[in-house]
């Protein structure tokens, strides 16, 4: 009540003012501000963040574009020379770009895959009753919290070929020394092991946080129909959380594709490249070698560009396909009867 | 469909942010010429901070230099930071420059980069000349001297050390695999690389258990090519690394070496080939004057007295060597020159080769008798001074070129290909050429 008579005050006051004034125009003057406020001042409180965003979002997007257009070097970058589309035809004709894009998709593909799946069960197991629940949610988050310099030099450590760990574990069991970081499958194994340890635990817990959203009931009609702990994660629990899953695909797609960190440090001196052979160069990584070894600027820019339309285009697939298989999921057909 | 759109949004947002991010370095363009210099003329005892940007193990500090210096001027405080593998160093540094910020007063140049910064970029280093630098000519080698200077004259490096080669080797190693453990004895034995290579397959014929005869494939590849006077570059600026018939040999040596099986199968500056020092990986390494001190640094105090030297096969050779130089972005211009021409001036680098190890790159200091009187006792006494002075003395006066850094990284790493992975040497080869081909245009 209070709040309201406040509220009304101004507008009163001003009224009263301008007609002890004088002329009515004053008023509508007064309105006219008024209306403009109401609508512009959402846009002003808004406005930082599309200030920002143009800074350090759009500028730079199209600052990229504009760059991988022209021959620049890093030694000089007030030099630039325009050659047109020339980045982006060599890219195309490069084995390095195809190998790149090959082992960003395969080292997505091993590290995305189990991990979501671990994620899920990992999930569906928190999500029963359990006695110290809260440690088992919080120890899951660690890894995430790790930072990945940390965790991948110790990793690298790890996987080393002469005084590594595991290599001493399956050297109990008569294995020898494998050389991890030199061949393709071993090195992208091992980094996937390291994406997949660090970001497991965190999927792990949005999936959670999905499920605690199921109702209740759709647990007790599925038990008292007779369904398994198995037929209810199916049945009951991944429909229900459907969208997530879809989310997290598109989050984990988009990391994979854009993977830097853990390949560079996994590699050491020679990082940059992805191994001698580049077995395990992802495109984060080309685009780091062209820029800032090769010093080729341009050729790092069109790159990157390339990348952003690969995800663009990966996402789309995504979404493309999640529209589709929508429809098609019981929980929904519940929902709209609801 | 609200959450794929979402997403999408999302999604382009994290994107544009880490294109931000990747682009961010290139913005300005750091023009403070005028600030700095005019003020220090006075001399005035204004506290001032110089920072030094090195990579390595340049040595001025394990050698008491800078203590010296901040004795000898109270006013001034030196820092130092180093980045450990060249490579990383010389690309944040180009990134520094790109952007106009992070660069220190002082900073450390490699002799394969050297070419591409008095070529490519003049403007952004302080002409030396301007302070004086000219009349430090005759102190240095002459083609250390030249090499600092731009083609019009100015002089944007002065000389740290030099790279002169040598033989490093574990006496305990030779002794078990029964091999001669006399350095005088070794360095007639290896007359050439060839007899070199032969000394290494009668070393792995009575191997200690997980050692190999040397660490790695571009260590020696290195070594070699270091013995030549055209490289990469021929003397117009022409890239010749393919046709070069030395470039091919030296890759031939080193892949003889690698089929022989004498190498550790490490990649030189690995944290492995770090390692391996102290764990006894290997019994000889192609050693510069500068990897003395890396060696001992490695190795430890378990090292010492079980290593030794002996001359290289062949002639003389150069491995490396440093310049320091000064962005036109410093803010003590001034003092930074003072600085550098007393760490690089003759006393001061007689002082990096007795207590440090790093060879000279003044003519002056390397006559001196101290220099050649130096011995080492971690290298079991060896006379060091007079192994690296005759290695120095026939040194060929290399031609460098604009992008020797990057040619001599992608040879090396095409070597661990064929070390590491088992690559067949001419597909390596082939591949490593199209390598350099796309990367120095």
């Amino acid at each position: 009540m209070r709040l309201k008579a406040q509220m009304a005050t101004p507008d009163q006051a001003g009224s009263l003012v301008a007609g002890a004034r004088g002329p009515r125009e004053r008023s509508a003057w007064r309105m006219r501000l008024t209306k403009l406020d109401t609508k512009l001042s959402p846009y002003a409180y808004v406005s930082p963040f599309f200030l920002l965003f143009i800074a350090f979002g759009l500028f730079p997007l199209a600052y990229t574009a504009w760059v991988s257009l022209h021959s620049v070097s890093l030694q000089n970058v007030d030099e630039m020379t325009w050659v047109g589309l020339d980045n982006y035809s060599r890219l195309i004709h490069d084995d390095a770009f195809w190998n790149a894009l090959l082992n960003t998709l395969t080292i997505g593909l091993i590290s995305t895959v189990p991990q979501l799946m671990m994620a899920l069960g990992l999930a569906h197991l928190l999500h029963y009753k359990l006695r110290g629940s809260t440690f088992f949610r919080v120890s899951m988050l660690m890894p995430y919290a790790t930072s990945v310099a940390a965790a991948t030099i110790v990793f690298a450590m790890l996987f080393g070929r002469d005084f590594g760990l595991i290599n001493w574990f399956l050297g109990v069991f008569g294995v020898e020394n494998i050389d991890w970081e030199s061949g393709r499958w071993s090195s992208q194994i091992a980094i996937s092991v390291i994406v997949t340890w660090r970001w497991t635990g965190y999927n792990a817990l949005i999936y959670l946080a999905a499920m605690q959203a199921i109702p209740k009931d759709l647990y007790e009609a599925a038990e008292v129909d007779g369904a398994s702990r198995w037929q209810q994660l199916r049945h009951v629990t991944i429909p229900g959380i459907k969208p997530t899953i879809v989310f997290t695909v598109i989050i984990s797609t988009i990391g994979a594709t854009q993977l830097f960190g853990e390949p560079l440090l996994f590699g050491g001196a020679g990082g940059y490249r992805g191994g001698a052979d580049h077995q395990y160069q992802t495109l984060g990584l080309l685009l780091y070698e062209q820029g800032w070894f090769n010093f080729q600027l341009g050729r790092a820019a069109a790159t990157a560009w390339t990348m952003f339309l690969i995800i663009m285009v990966a996402v789309a697939v995504n979404a493309f396909l999640a529209a589709r298989g929508r429809s098609a999921f019981t929980i929904g057909r519940r929902r709209r009867h609801a | 469909m609200p959450i794929p759109r979402r997403t999408l949004r999302l999604s382009l947002l994290a994107v544009a942010a880490a294109l931000a991010l990747m682009v961010a370095g290139c913005g300005g363009d750091g023009d403070d010429e005028e600030s700095g210099g005019a003020t220090g003329a006075a001399e005035s005892e204004e506290e001032i901070t110089l920072t030094v940007g090195l990579f390595g193990t340049f040595g001025f500090e394990e050698a008491g230099l800078y203590d010296e210096y901040e004795r000898l001027h109270p006013n001034i405080t030196i820092e130092e930071t180093s980045i450990e593998f060249e490579q990383d160093y010389y690309q944040a540094l180009q990134t520094h420059l790109a952007g106009g910020a992070g660069l220190s007063d002082i900073q450390g140049i490699e002799v394969a980069r050297i070419a591409e910064v008095t070529q490519t970029q003049p403007d952004k280093w302080v002409d030396l000349n301007e302070f004086g630098a000219e009349e430090l000519a005759d102190n240095f080698f002459p083609w250390k001297w030249e090499a600092g200077r731009t083609a019009d004259g100015a002089t944007i490096g002065l000389g740290t050390d030099t790279g002169p080669q040598a033989i490093c080797y574990r006496t305990d190693l030779f002794q078990q695999a029964g091999l001669p453990t006399d350095r005088d004895e070794l360095s007639a034995l290896w007359e050439d690389w060839d007899d070199f290579i032969e000394s290494g397959k009668q070393y792995m014929a009575n191997a200690p258990k997980g050692s190999a005869f040397i660490d790695s494939a571009s260590g020696l590849y290195n070594a070699i090519i270091g013995q030549s006077e055209t490289q990469y570059y021929d003397e117009e600026g022409n890239p010749i690394y393919d046709t070069n018939p030395v470039v091919k040999d030296a890759w031939d040596i080193a892949v003889e070496a690698i089929q022989a099986g004498l190498t550790a199968k490490l990649e030189q500056f690995d944290q492995a080939w770090n390692q391996a020092f102290a764990n006894g990986a290997f019994a000889t390494i192609s050693c510069p004057a500068w990897m003395i001190g890396y060696i001992k640094g490695q190795a430890g105090d378990a090292g010492a007295g079980k290593w030794d030297v002996a001359s290289i096969p062949g002639d003389g050779g150069n491995w490396g060597g440093s310049y320091l130089s000064i962005p036109a972005a410093s803010e003590h211009k001034e003092e930074a020159y003072a600085l550098i021409e007393w760490l690089t001036a003759p006393e001061q680098q007689i002082t990096m080769w007795t207590d440090a190890q790093h060879f000279p790159s003044s003519s002056i200091a390397a006559a001196d008798g101290a220099v050649a009187a130096a011995t080492d006792e971690y290298f079991s006494n060896a006379p060091i001074g007079e192994i690296f002075k005759e290695s120095a003395d026939d040194l060929p006066i290399a031609t460098l070129g604009p992008k020797d850094g990057v040619v001599k990284d992608t040879i090396s790493n095409g070597l661990n290909r064929v070390d590491q992975q088992g690559a067949d040497p001419d597909e390596a080869w082939e591949q490593t050429l199209e390598e350099i081909a796309s990367a120095i245009e």
